[in-house]
């Protein structure tokens, strides 16, 4: 039955964590009340992306965007907006800078750059209904694919879009699967690799949560292209929710049979099933994920011989990510000639990119390849909250490098971020203001890295650890010049003897740091003292004479240090103080300083 | 010259097979690139960063051992960036490394201080005093100890325990800095199955992992004058332990090996060349009868503890196969605390029964319950012949200048069939020309010669009395499992199986002098070492162990005749079925 209103709940892991399930119970009870469940489609869709925001609600037709809705404003949005057609103003989405309130969704600045074709269906559709999938045109693609083009032609056509590999280093996926197809053997694999790890990262998990179909659709794609007849997804056992809401697609699909034997009645066959991660980083790697899948140890192995050639128990395989293959039916739908105008010359499409750390709009932004940086942040992401100053951007996960504002104006794709110390990697992207150290930076990647070695190379497992330990003792206040030299030395060691990529981009936090905030670790080895504050034994909070009075800190502090009278100017008592920078945190209008105290009282 | 390409090995032409290796390539270039991980046709996985080589036009440095050569590549073997990343590395293993080298099973032989050495390698972090891994000692088995503390995490036992036994009991535990080598969750070694062939040890480049150490127990015995020391060697002692003092591979040592003892202190010298020939009159007797009154064939012979761990392990139905008879070793043992102590007018209290093996499961195997009587074990101490050779070194005992001797004494004399016993296919072969003399009634060939040699399984069939009587020899776990499975479904009906847990059987026992990786590659130990025993053998004049008189008079004065009662009670044993991961 048609319906004549569609309410779109976000069932994204970031509002589903904010209830957004009760939402939509509620929702039912009251338009059952109301006897409106009939005219009224309750819709549980994938992510939205604007995660800082939720739980969202979108109303349609009018695409209205309610923001940060509770359960008790359902019975209002119901009666209100359902029954009289009249938007609830109170929980318009408002842009984060100028407060403005937004009835159209297309209408926020967040969603007027982006350019949805990985994340095309996610919030759009219910992920867990194939209809809702095949209804926006879902295995059309593949329709097409198997019915008048040969496999050599949807290699070729792969080639031509331009697409390149979105889950790390940005290899040419045409090129990849030319590869595969050249390798002679009655078996081969297709894998999606979902093992995504990268802190901060989540567009996979919300192509697999929001649009699972489209993962299946174009492993059998990719299948049909290469000649394989079986495809694994290596998932992380983390995300209980794409592993379920995988099984039903796949359990759908077979139903329908647009998986499993004679698919469109073509002749071809491909299935497809799940493999479970541990939850190591380092089985994003594809030679250690295939590992994984053969019951070892997930370490990588060197290549060559790649995947293509030897991969899975010794068959070409191959391995793209979520993102790579949510891009593929759209490019066989509507061209590669479409898709490689998208972007820039080298990379064309768009990327997604978790937007997050000190930035006002956290979330899932997917964007044409060649947006600038500064577009992104600023524009989109809403720029930086509290009236700190931009510091720096990182980018591509704890093996990416950081940006600085001198490079904003980059347009971004896989070289220019490569070129400037960084990678793409997955796509996280973290900004940091004047309030984060540099050198907590690099020491908070590279303890992620040393706890996700596999073990197995001796630089990636030793040399890790031992800038870890460098970096600790800089933070302490220990440091000394000589340390730079070794960390750096160590550093280029790790980066150029590694096995892995997860060893050779390991040190690139730490050296685009060095590079390009040299000035902030001498701060903690000559002059004792962390600028941004945040290493506590280097750190000496003063109130400057901003101070208007308000007592902010002096509620945060947890040990009582700050002292002041209201709208007079506050002093910290250092010796109760403990560094730990709630007052900074609290303070509007950016009037507490970490600065050295003089020598003598350093001692 | 198709199938050939040319590289530049820093800057010289030289034509490789294509698909060499960069270290193949330049080794045949006559440039040893260093190397620490690699273990030719073992482990091969490139991870430990020593050989790493400049390949130019390419980004970063590349594992030689690893990457394959193309036409026209120019390979930079050692330059600046080379030294400095090869030595910071070795300078952070350094740093996790617990250095004990004067206590160390490898103290001669250690390829790890060698690389150290070479690269000059500075001590850093070890100066700091922080270590990373948390140290981890895995002392509960019988027989081997893992020191994680000096592990340099090559990976190479994890390698050969999986592809020499087949059994995979080592592997990595943890991650990242925190890694180690162990079984899974560090059970013991022996809840986790293992049959302490030794193949770990011999792969180490470093003294992480070695025979649970027993010098320090007999120098405590040396300096009790109420006990009497009686010491036996194993036959493949002989061919290798002239290696750790400066010997070629396939040195002849018997002599300075007695004088060596002899200079250790020790006066009662035997040889378990004696009791290999008393076990072929045990088993093949044993054979005899089962072939004759329709017993369980294929016997299995029951020379190798490491077998023995392998087949009460892993094919427990089988265990009726095997021979009742005990290893060497024990008969030597049972011996010295009855007949020997009678001989000697000593208590076997007060006795400390010695042996010399090349053997890890050796040591094990002397402290299996059955092994021994009111309260006395019939082997005391088990030292390996590399524990031997330090003992002698720690001495101060010039080994290459003392004059050869023979020890004295009756349970010293062998027949060639003896030390063949050392050599796979050797305990079929000395078997074989017993039994079939006994069974044709005349006198039968020496050498059965399609029983010797390297293949992993080897089979023959001899006429013997007018039965075809199928033979087969099979050495070490890989090889054990795969003709064990083609047998349990062919047709063929074997009759007698010789099985050693070891490739090559004992010259290449786990207790066998250590050689480097690089020497590995050049050399079969297993070849050369084996020439030595069946050298002494063709020089030896009776090579039938029937024909000795030692063996005729021991059952004439005290066991009566094979098999008898008083045989049975000393020489033969049982076996029972035991469980894995089972803790």
């Amino acid at each position: 039955m048609l319906s004549r209103m569609h309410i779109l709940i976000c069932g994204g892991k970031d509002c589903l964590s904010s209830h957004s399930k009760e939402l939509r119970d509620e929702f039912h009870l009251v338009l059952s009340e109301l006897n409106l469940l009939d005219e009224v489609r309750l819709v549980m869709a994938g992510c939205f992306g604007l995660c800082s925001q939720g739980p969202i609600v979108v109303m349609t037709p009018g695409e209205t965007f309610y923001s940060h809705v509770t359960v008790a404003d359902i019975r209002e949005i119901c009666e209100e907006h359902v029954v009289k057609g009249n938007i609830v103003e109170r929980l318009l989405i408002k842009e984060p800078i100028d407060k403005a309130k937004i009835k159209n969704y297309s209408q926020l600045k967040f969603y007027d750059r982006q350019r949805r074709i990985a994340l095309r269906n996610c919030g759009q559709i219910n992920p867990t209904d194939i209809n809702e999938y095949i209804a926006r045109d879902g295995y059309l693609a593949l329709g097409k694919v198997l019915s008048t083009m040969s496999p050599a032609e949807v290699v070729a056509e792969m080639k031509k879009s331009g697409l390149r590999g979105r889950g790390g280093a940005g290899f040419s996926t045409g090129q990849k699967w030319e590869f595969a197809a050249k390798s002679v053997d009655d078996v081969k694999y297709v894998i999606c690799n979902a093992d995504e790890g990268d802190p901060g990262a989540f567009m996979d998990r919300s192509v697999l949560e929001g649009d699972p179909h489209s993962v299946l659709e174009a492993m059998a794609i990719c299948g049909y292209g290469i000649g394989s007849h079986q495809g694994y997804i290596y998932v992380r056992a983390e995300y209980p929710i794409a592993v379920e809401r995988l099984n039903n697609a796949i359990k759908q699909a077979r139903e329908l049979r647009l998986l499993g034997k004679n698919i469109f009645s073509s002749g071809f066959a491909f299935d497809i099933e799940l493999r479970l991660g541990a939850g190591a980083f380092v089985c994003g790697e594809e030679t250690a994920l295939m590992a994984s899948i053969e019951g070892n140890r997930g370490m990588p192995r060197l290549k060559p011989p790649f995947p293509a050639v030897k991969g899975l128990w010794g068959h070409p395989t191959n391995v793209n990510n979520v993102e790579t293959f949510a891009n593929v039916p759209a490019i066989f739908l509507k061209g590669a000639d479409w898709f490689k105008a998208i972007g820039t010359e080298k990379s064309s499409g768009t990327k997604v990119f978790a937007l997050g750390g000190k930035i006002a709009n956290t979330g899932l932004v997917e964007i044409p390849m060649g947006t600038t940086l500064r577009e992104v942040i600023f524009d989109i992401g809403g720029g930086i909250p509290n009236h700190r100053k931009f510091k720096a951007v990182q980018t591509g996960g704890p093996s990416g490098g950081c940006i600085t504002e001198a490079a904003l104006d980059t347009p971004i794709d896989f070289d220019s971020l490569v070129a400037m110390g960084s990678m793409m990697g997955s796509g996280g992207m973290i900004v940091m203001d004047e309030d984060n150290c540099m050198v907590d930076v690099a020491r908070f990647y590279l303890d992620f890295t040393v706890d996700e070695s596999c073990g197995k190379c001796t630089p990636c497992r030793e040399g890790t650890r031992r800038m870890l330990d460098i970096l600790n003792k800089i933070c302490a206040g220990n440091g000394t010049l000589e340390d730079l030299d070794l960390l750096e030395s160590i550093a280029n060691m790790v980066k150029d003897s590694s096995l892995c990529a997860l060893g050779q981009s390991a040190p690139n936090p730490v050296l685009s740091t060095l590079t390009h905030f040299r000035d902030e670790y001498i701060a903690h080895v000559v002059d004792k003292v962390c600028p941004a504050g945040v290493c506590s034994n280097l750190t000496n909070y003063t109130i400057t004479d901003k101070c208007i009075g308000c007592t902010k800190c002096a509620k945060n502090c947890p040990v009582s240090a700050i002292s002041g009278t209201v709208k007079q100017q506050h002093v910290i008592d250092l010796s109760k103080c403990i560094r730990c920078g709630a007052c900074k945190k609290a303070c509007p209008v950016n009037a507490i300083s970490s600065k050295p105290l003089p020598k003598e009282e350093n001692k | 010259m198709d199938n050939y390409v040319s590289v530049f090995i820093d800057g010289k032409p030289i034509a490789v097979p294509a698909g060499t290796s960069v270290l193949k390539a330049a080794d045949m270039a006559g440039v040893r690139i260093p190397r620490l991980c690699f273990l030719k046709g073992i482990h091969e996985e490139g991870n430990c960063r020593v050989c790493v080589v400049k390949i130019e036009g390419q980004r970063g440095l590349k594992p030689s051992c690893r990457t394959i050569v193309t036409d026209g590549m120019s390979i930079i073997t050692d330059n600046k960036e080379i030294y400095d990343s090869v030595s910071t590395n070795l300078e952070m293993l350094a740093g996790n490394h617990k250095f004990e080298c004067w206590k160390c099973s490898r103290e001669t032989s250690c390829e790890f201080l060698d690389l150290l050495r070479r690269f000059s390698v500075d001590n850093r972090f070890s100066e700091d005093g922080y270590k990373h891994k948390e140290i981890r000692i895995n002392d509960t088995s019988k027989a081997i100890v893992i020191d994680s503390s000096k592990c340099v995490m090559c990976g190479r036992c994890v390698s050969a325990c999986e592809k020499y036994t087949g059994l995979g009991i080592l592997n990595f535990n943890q991650r990242g800095s925190k890694t180690f080598v162990g079984p899974a969750q560090f059970h013991s070694l022996e809840d986790a199955g293992c049959i302490y062939c030794g193949k770990c040890i011999q792969s180490c480049p470093t003294g992480a992992i070695h025979e649970k150490d027993e010098i320090k127990s007999l120098e405590r015995v040396f300096r009790d004058k109420s006990k009497t020391v009686v010491v036996q060697v194993a036959p493949a002692v002989r061919a290798a332990l002239g290696e750790e003092f400066g010997y070629k591979i396939g040195s002849n040592v018997e002599g300075q090996m007695f004088a060596a003892l002899k200079a250790l202190g020790i006066h009662e010298i035997i040889d378990t060349n004696f009791a290999a020939d008393l076990t072929i009159m045990e088993e093949g007797t044993e054979f005899i009868n089962r072939l004759k009154n329709g017993g369980v064939l294929p016997m299995f012979t029951s020379c190798s503890p490491g077998w023995i761990n392998y087949i009460e392990t892993y094919y427990p139905e089988y265990l009726d196969n095997l021979s009742t008879c005990k290893s060497p070793q024990q008969m030597a043992g049972a011996l010295i605390k009855t007949y020997y102590s009678d001989k000697l007018g000593v208590k076997p209290q007060d006795i400390v029964s010695v042996s010399i093996m090349p053997c890890i499961a050796k040591k094990a195997e002397a402290r299996r319950p059955e092994m021994g009587r009111e309260n006395y074990r019939d082997v005391d101490i088990v030292l390996t012949t590399r524990e031997l050779a330090r003992l002698i070194r720690h001495r101060g005992i010039a080994f290459a200048e003392l004059e050869p001797i023979k020890p004295f004494g009756k349970l010293a004399e062998y027949t060639g069939a003896a030390p063949i016993f050392g050599a796979t296919g050797g305990v079929m072969e000395a078997a074989l020309r017993t039994v079939t003399e006994i069974l044709e009634g005349h006198s039968t060939p020496v050498e059965f010669t399609e029983v010797r040699g390297l293949d992993d399984i080897k089979e023959a069939t001899y006429k013997v009395a007018g039965i075809d009587v199928n033979v087969a020899v099979v050495h070490g776990g890989r090889a054990i499992k795969t003709f064990l499975e083609m047998m349990k479904k062919g047709e063929k009906q074997y009759h007698f199986v010789e099985f050693m847990g070891c490739t090559g059987g004992c010259v290449n026992g786990g207790g066998q002098p250590i050689i480097n990786a690089y020497t590995q590659e050049k050399v079969d130990v297993r070849a050369l070492r084996a020439k030595v025993l069946y050298n002494i053998d063709a020089n030896t004049p009776f090579r039938k162990s029937h024909e000795s008189e030692a063996i005729k008079a021991i059952y004439t004065d005290f066991l009566g005749e094979p098999n008898s009662h008083k045989a049975h009670e000393l020489l033969h044993t049982s076996y029972e079925k035991r469980g894995f991961y089972s803790k």
